[in-house]
C-alpha cells in the first residue's frame, strides 16, 4: 500500500475543492455530508470553504478524518460542524464562529488561536490544547495532556477529565474549568485569569495562588457546566494569579539608563 | 523533529516488516533524512547480526566495490577465527549485510574483531533483533531491504531529521546497546547531559560509533539491567539521570517500553487492545496499521509504560 498523505499540503499548490459532499434539504434547511478518507488535508479544508463559504451551508458532517493534521481551521463563519472521528495536531486553529463537535479524540495544539464559536470533543486531547485561545467555548469530555491554555487571552476551557502539567502556563486571562485531577506547576506566571478545579491538584506553579470562590464564580460554573451537560461529583477549588511577578511599572535596568 | 513508532503483537507474530513501514511512512513528513528499523523474528540458537561496511552517501572511488567485497571475506575469516560458524551471509545492499552464525562466547570481543574491519559498523547483535537502517524514507528503505513479509511480534521504527549528527548511517536510529544482545532504542529530543554519560559509559568500557546524542539511552540501559535492574527500574531512573526533553522507546527481547521526560515536552500517542499495542509520536501512524476506529490518548510526563509480547 502506498502512501501519499502529505501533512504539510506543500505537494499540492493548485488544489481544487473535490466537490465530493452529499447535499439534501432545501434553502437554509441544507445539510452537507462529505468522506475525508481518501482526501489530502489540502482538499479536505478546500471541501469545507466551499460548503461553508460557496454553498452557505451551516450545518456540515465530515466522515472519517482519519487523525490527519491542521483540519478545520481558519473556518471565519457561523456554522455547525460535525467530524466524526479523531483530529491529528493544530486541529480547528484560528476559527472565528463556528461550532464544531469531534466524536473522537484530537492531537496536540487544537484550538489554536480560536476567536469565538465551540469546540466541543467527545474524547481525549493532547498537550497545548486551546493555545493562545481568545475567546468561545472549547469542551473536552475526556482527558487532556500538558500545557492546557498556555498563553490563554481570553475564552473558557472545560474538562471533564483530568489535564496535565503546565496547565495554564502564562495564561493572561479567561477561564478554565477542570473536573478532575491536574499535574504538577498549575498556573505557572500566569498573569490573569482564574483556573476551577474540582479533583487535586499534584503541586501549583511560581506565582498561582488559591482564591476563595465567590457566589459569581458558583453562578459561572453552574452555568458553563450546565451548558454542556457536564455533572461532576466535585467541589471546585478557584487558582489565580499572586500577582508577585507584576512588574510592569518598573523599568529594566537598561531602559533606566534610557530615561536618564 | 523526528517520529518514533512501536509495535507489540501480545496473540502471537504479525507481518511487523510491513506494519512499521506502513507507520514509519505515515509520518514521513516529521524526518525524510534516515528511515530505521529494529524487528524482532522469531527467537533462534543462532545469533543474527546487522553490519554495514560503508556508508551510502560516501564518495566512491574506482576501488570501492572491490575494497568492500575484501572487507566482507575478511569478516567471514575473523569470525571463523573466533569460533564462529557462519550459517549464511547475505547482502541487502553491496555495503549492508546480515549474517546468521552459531556462537556461544562473549559478544563483546567479537562485535569488537569485527568492527576492527574497516568502515564497518555492527548495526545489531542478538538471537532475535535485526536493525535495518538507511538513508531516504521507510518505503525504499523496506524495498531496498525486502522487509515486507518480515514476521515477528515486535518492533520499533524511526524517521530521523538530523539535528545533533550527521546525515548517514551511523547517525540514524534505532540503536542497538553495544554490546548487549537485544537491545535496541528509538529517540526523539535531545539529552543535554549526553557528554557526561558518554564519558562516563566509555570509562566502563563501552564504544559509541556516532556523534547522535541518541546512541547512549541504549548503553544507558543495557548496562544498569546488565547490572541486574529490570527494564522498567532502569527506564525510571533514566528520568532523574538523562537531562533534556525526550520521549524514547527500548525492546529487549520479549518487551517494549516507553518513557517520556519530566516536562512532556515530545508527543506520543498511544493505542492499547488486548492483542496489539501501537504507540507513535502521531495517531496517523496508529491508524496505518489498524483499520477500524480506535481510542487513543496521551501518556503523561515521567510515565514510564513496559508490555511484554
Amino acid at each position: 500500500m502506498k502512501i501519499s498523505y502529505d501533512a504539510r499540503g506543500l505537494a499540492e499548490p493548485n488544489a481544487t475543492a473535490p466537490g465530493n459532499a452529499v447535499i439534501e434539504g432545501e434553502g437554509s434547511e441544507r445539510k452537507a455530508v462529505f468522506d475525508a478518507a481518501d482526501l489530502t488535508t489540502r482538499q479536505i479544508n478546500l471541501e469545507l470553504r466551499r460548503l461553508v463559504y460557496n454553498e452557505q451551508i451551516t450545518e456540515v458532517t465530515m466522515l472519517n478524518p482519519g487523525a490527519k493534521h491542521s483540519l478545520a481551521v481558519g473556518i471565519l463563519a457561523r456554522c455547525r460542524i460535525t467530524i466524526d472521528g479523531s483530529l491529528g495536531y493544530f486541529g480547528c486553529g484560528l476559527i472565528d464562529g463556528p461550532e464544531i463537535r469531534v466524536t473522537g479524540r484530537v492531537g496536540w495544539s487544537v484550538a489554536e488561536n480560536m476567536m469565538s464559536g465551540v469546540l466541543l470533543i467527545e474524547k481525549n486531547a493532547g498537550s497545548l490544547t486551546a493555545a493562545a485561545l481568545r475567546g468561545g467555548d472549547v469542551v473536552v469530555r475526556g482527558d487532556v495532556g500538558a500545557r492546557t491554555g498556555i498563553d490563554q487571552k481570553g475564552g473558557t476551557i472545560l474538562v471533564g477529565g483530568d489535564a496535565g502539567m503546565m496547565t495554564g502556563f502564562m495564561m493572561q486571562r479567561g477561564r478554565q474549568i477542570i473536573c478532575g485531577n491536574v499535574g504538577g506547576g498549575l498556573g505557572d506566571s500566569m498573569y490573569d485569569g482564574a483556573i476551577y478545579v474540582g479533583g487535586k491538584v499534584a503541586s501549583l506553579g511560581i506565582d498561582c495562588v488559591e482564591a476563595e470562590l465567590t457566589v459569581d464564580d458558583d453562578e459561572f460554573l453552574a452555568r458553563k457546566l450546565r451548558i454542556y451537560g457536564m455533572e461532576p461529583n466535585a467541589s471546585f477549588r478557584k487558582f489565580v494569579c499572586g500577582q508577585k511577578l507584576w512588574n510592569y511599572d518598573n523599568l529594566e535596568p537598561a531602559e533606566r539608563k534610557l530615561v536618564l | 523533529m523526528c517520529g518514533i513508532a512501536g509495535i507489540i503483537h501480545r496473540d502471537g507474530p504479525g507481518d511487523i516488516g510491513s506494519e512499521m513501514t506502513r507507520m514509519l511512512q505515515s509520518m514521513k513528513h516529521r524526518g525524510p533524512d534516515s528511515s530505521g528499523f529494529a524487528l524482532y523474528g522469531p527467537p533462534d540458537d543462532l545469533l543474527v547480526m546487522r553490519i554495514k561496511l560503508a556508508d551510502p552517501n560516501e564518495t566512491r572511488d574506482f576501488g570501492w566495490a572491490d575494497r568492500l567485497e575484501r572487507h566482507r571475506d575478511e569478516i567471514e575469516h575473523r569470525l571463523a577465527k573466533i569460533g564462529a560458524m557462519v550459517d549464511v551471509i547475505h547482502g541487502d545492499q553491496e555495503y549492508a549485510y546480515r549474517v546468521k552464525f552459531r556462537y556461544s562466547g562473549d559478544l563483546k570481543p567479537l562485535a569488537d574483531y569485527v568492527e576492527d574491519v574497516p568502515g564497518c559498523e555492527v548495526l545489531s547483535l542478538g538471537h532475535s533483533l535485526e536493525i535495518i537502517k538507511d538513508l531516504s524514507d521507510a518505503e525504499s528503505v523496506a524495498e531496498r531491504y525486502r522487509l515486507n513479509g518480515f514476521t515477528g511480534t515486535h518492533a520499533i521504527g524511526h524517521v530521523r531529521m538530523a539535528t545533533e549528527s550527521d546525515v548517514d548511517i551511523s547517525g540514524a536510529h534505532p540503536y542497538w546497546a553495544y554490546p548487549f544482545s537485544d537491545i535496541a532504542v528509538v529517540h526523539n529530543g535531545q539529552l543535554t547531559n549526553y557528554h557526561m554519560w558518554r564519558r562516563r559509559l566509555e570509562r566502563m568500557g563501552h564504544r559509541f560509533q556516532s556523534e547522535c546524542d541518541s546512541e547512549i539511552i541504549a548503553v544507558y540501559l543495557a548496562q544498569k539491567m546488565d547490572d541486574g535492574l529490570t527494564l522498567e527500574t532502569a527506564m525510571k531512573q533514566s528520568l532523574d539521570e538523562l537531562d533534556g526533553v525526550f520521549t524514547y522507546m527500548v525492546v529487549t527481547a520479549d518487551a517494549l517500553g516507553v518513557a517520556k521526560d519530566e516536562m512532556a515536552a515530545k508527543p506520543l500517542v498511544l493505542y492499547e487492545s488486548p492483542e496489539l499495542v501501537a504507540l507513535a509520536s502521531e495517531e496517523v501512524a496508529i491508524r496505518a496499521v489498524i483499520g477500524h476506529e480506535i481510542d487513543t490518548y496521551d501518556p503523561y510526563e515521567r510515565q514510564v509504560l513496559v508490555w511484554n509480547r
